[in-house]
């Protein structure tokens, strides 16, 4: 009896320990040792990758747009989404308005690259505009601008794309933590004098803490890993470049595989302490519970 | 029983698989590895079905794709080539020769090849490959109407070119169109017109020292093709749409400036290729009266007109009669024709009848080819990929948005000295 009760949860997460070993450690442990190896994996050459990847000018862009990616596109994306999920719930509207912001999430990225792309295209001054930001520029008399390749600014233009897809999820999953906070708490909070300012900084931030926490923490996961945009609408061309961006040209392109382990290697350590801070929280909240 | 007959199936077809190995060793049989699919694989069994039928040998044709080197390496090493194979380029047909691999071909089946080819498939003063075809690039696109209707004249040197683009300025005009943008390949556009500029400046001996990474990329030789290239995509009134035009415009949408009206530009420097987009966008258009092709001019007088493009090369790999005479029948203008005919490309072959061509164009760059003093491959697809579509492509495409040439030219070094 004893022995069955050792051997038996064994038994039981077996299949998800060698599924996950095969899978995820495996790949991974093998990906590190590989970051430390040369272009066709043959020779060790030691942290040579790793100096590569903090000191080669193109990667320290990248690692600067990345942390412009995770600082804007993040800080965007909830507060817009915080924003929407408040003001929307107040409106007769709310599913229209809430299906049109949300619509973007349907359209693959790709695919929202090639939309922006040509939004913001660039013509010559003279000839037709095919681009609607430039039409928009020119039908007033201005001169048209090439938006992805003025520098700093086209980062910004590119990361606008990002937070038009990913506003719709962010308001949702909000709007349906808002929708959970008592309502009796803001109808007595009125009742003692507090304005609706008051109210949205001292009853609905807090409770919506721990929600904003896990929109925010998910969204600083993906955009650590940000590649379709930038692929398609520059491809890392004029100061854009991010690190899995060339994660993808030093693989598939240049056939490095050091350098792509390495990279990857990056990525990962970047985004385990977002992890352990989501975990943290959640076995905090399961406590509370 | 069952298993005793399933064991004796097993030897019969062992048994078979010998006798084919055997069999392809026999004579009056010859086989060829290619890299070439689809349309390109069909036209060229039509090619050597001729050669059946003429001399009763047996062609195997073997597709094996892009990593034919690869494969052929292997091949070698396990002492199982294939009779005839299809070489990438020049430089790995010179490392297959140089390890032993290649047989060496009787000269006298290229006596109608251009002399150009005959050097770039030549090493050590033996005839290694045969060229069947090429593409070309050193190719100006222009109007020839608006060239009439203007009285400006087809440029015979690089200072004519200059002048011909001032006085097209001095008009009201603008002379080029460029457009480097091609999703992930962007900046090759560039690439080209700086071999191109390398070629004529430069010389095709320090031409091969730069793609095999034997002169620095900060070199003075290579920082002065680059500046020419410079001298005309950064200059605002040379180019429709200055530099940001040129950044921003797809390649296969910018010879369109050709023909509107009135032109965005006169001149279009671009491979026969592009014949295809030109096509496509305006297809009443008659190739050699609305559009025409000139030679892009010599630079220094000393390196003549070199020509830049891509060229299907076959050496072969076992010494035997039917080897030889597959070679010599390759080299051939009869077997040029057929393998020309559907695919636009330029034959070798100067016997080949220019009628074979599908229009004027392919017709006239088949001439300017078969006058070919030297050609060379396109150099950045023989750079490693890490340089040749990695900070090369970049390079073009910082270097045309305003940063500093030495910067850039540091950078391609930078990577070069890891890639080589």
């Amino acid at each position: 009896m004893i022995r069955a009760g050792k051997v038996k949860p064994w038994l039981y997460i077996a299949p998800v320990v060698i599924l996950l070993s095969f899978f995820l450690i495996y790949p991974s442990i093998k990906t590190v040792i590989l970051s430390f190896y040369g272009s066709n994996s043959q020779e060790f050459v030691g942290v040579k990758n790793y100096v590569f990847a903090f000191t080669n000018p193109t990667m320290v862009t990248a690692f600067r747009n990345n942390a412009l990616w995770v600082f804007f596109f993040t800080a965007l994306t909830v507060s817009f989404g915080l924003v929407l999920a408040v003001l929307l719930d107040r409106v007769a509207y709310e599913s229209v308005a809430k299906s049109v912001i949300f619509l973007p999430m349907a359209i693959s990225m790709v695919g929202a690259s090639v939309i922006w792309k040509f939004v913001y295209a660039w013509r010559p001054p003279g000839i037709p505009q095919i681009g609607l930001l430039n039409r928009v520029v020119t039908f007033f008399g201005g001169e048209p601008i090439a938006w992805l390749i003025r520098k700093p600014w086209n980062n910004f233009f590119i990361i606008f794309v990002g937070v038009w897809i990913w506003t719709g999820f962010c308001m949702v999953v909000l709007s349906a933590a808002y929708k959970n906070i008592p309502r009796q708490l803001m109808e007595s909070a009125r009742v003692d004098g507090a304005t609706e300012w008051q109210i949205f900084w001292h009853i609905t931030l807090p409770l919506m803490r721990p929600t904003i926490a896990v929109v925010a923490t998910t969204m600083v996961v993906f955009v650590l890993k940000i590649f379709d945009f930038v692929y398609v609408m520059t491809n890392g061309n004029y100061n854009t470049e991010v690190i899995a961006n060339r994660m993808y040209k030093e693989m598939f392109k240049f056939q490095h595989f050091g350098r792509a382990g390495t990279l990857a290697v990056i990525l990962l350590v970047l985004i385990i302490p977002v992890m352990i801070i989501n975990i943290r929280r959640f076995r905090r909240q399961r406590e509370i519970r | 029983m069952v298993k005793k007959s399933f064991s004796i199936v097993l030897i019969g077809l062992l048994l078979a698989g010998a006798m084919t190995i055997v069999g392809f060793a026999q004579d009056n049989k010859v086989s060829i590895a290619v890299t070439w699919s689809g349309e390109e694989l069909e036209a060229f069994k039509k090619t050597v079905k001729i050669f059946e039928e003429d001399t009763g040998i047996d062609v195997t044709v073997e597709s094996i794709g892009r990593d034919i080197a690869t494969v052929l390496v292997t091949r070698v090493e396990g002492g199982n080539p294939p009779d005839v194979a299809a070489i990438p380029n020049p430089g790995q047909m010179e490392e297959f020769a140089k390890k032993g691999a290649l047989v060496n071909i009787d000269k006298s089946i290229v006596e109608d090849h251009p002399q150009a080819f005959v050097d770039l498939a030549t090493v050590n003063d033996n005839l290694y490959g045969v060229f069947l075809s090429a593409d070309l690039k050193s190719l100006v696109w222009y109007n020839p109407k608006e060239f009439e209707k203007q009285g400006y004249k087809v440029p015979e040197t690089w200072d004519e070119l200059i002048d011909l683009s001032d006085q097209i300025v001095a008009n009201g005009g603008t002379p080029w169109c460029i457009g480097l943008e091609s999703g992930a390949a962007s900046g090759w556009v560039g690439t080209d017109w700086i071999e191109d500029i390398m070629l004529r400046t430069a010389g095709p001996d320090m031409y091969d020292a730069w793609v095999n990474h034997e002169i620095e990329w900060t070199d003075a030789v290579v920082h002065r093709a680059w500046e020419k290239f410079g001298s005309i995509i950064k200059n605002p009134d040379y180019v429709f749409g200055g530099t940001t035009g040129a950044l921003t415009t797809y390649f296969g949408d910018s010879p369109a400036g050709l023909f509107t009206d009135p032109p965005r530009c006169y001149m279009h420097r671009q491979a026969t290729f592009i014949q295809s987009f030109i096509k496509d966008q305006y297809p009443d258009l008659v190739p050699g009266e609305d559009y025409d092709i000139f030679k892009f001019p010599p630079i220094d007088e000393e390196h003549g007109s070199p020509l830049l493009g891509a060229g299907d090369l076959v050496s072969a790999f076992t010494d035997t009669e039917e080897t030889h005479k597959l070679m010599e029948f390759l080299a051939s203008a009869e077997a040029q024709e057929v393998w020309v005919k559907e695919l636009g490309k330029l034959a070798v072959n100067t016997n080949v009848s220019s009628e074979v061509y599908p229009d004027p164009i392919t017709a006239k760059a088949a001439g300017i080819l078969s006058e070919a003093e030297t050609f060379r491959f396109d150099g950045s697809d023989l750079m490693p990929s890490a340089v040749g579509s990695g900070t090369l492509w970049t390079g073009v495409m910082d270097y045309v948005s305003g940063e500093d040439l030495t910067g850039v030219l540091k950078t391609i070094e930078r990577s070069a000295d890891e890639a080589y």
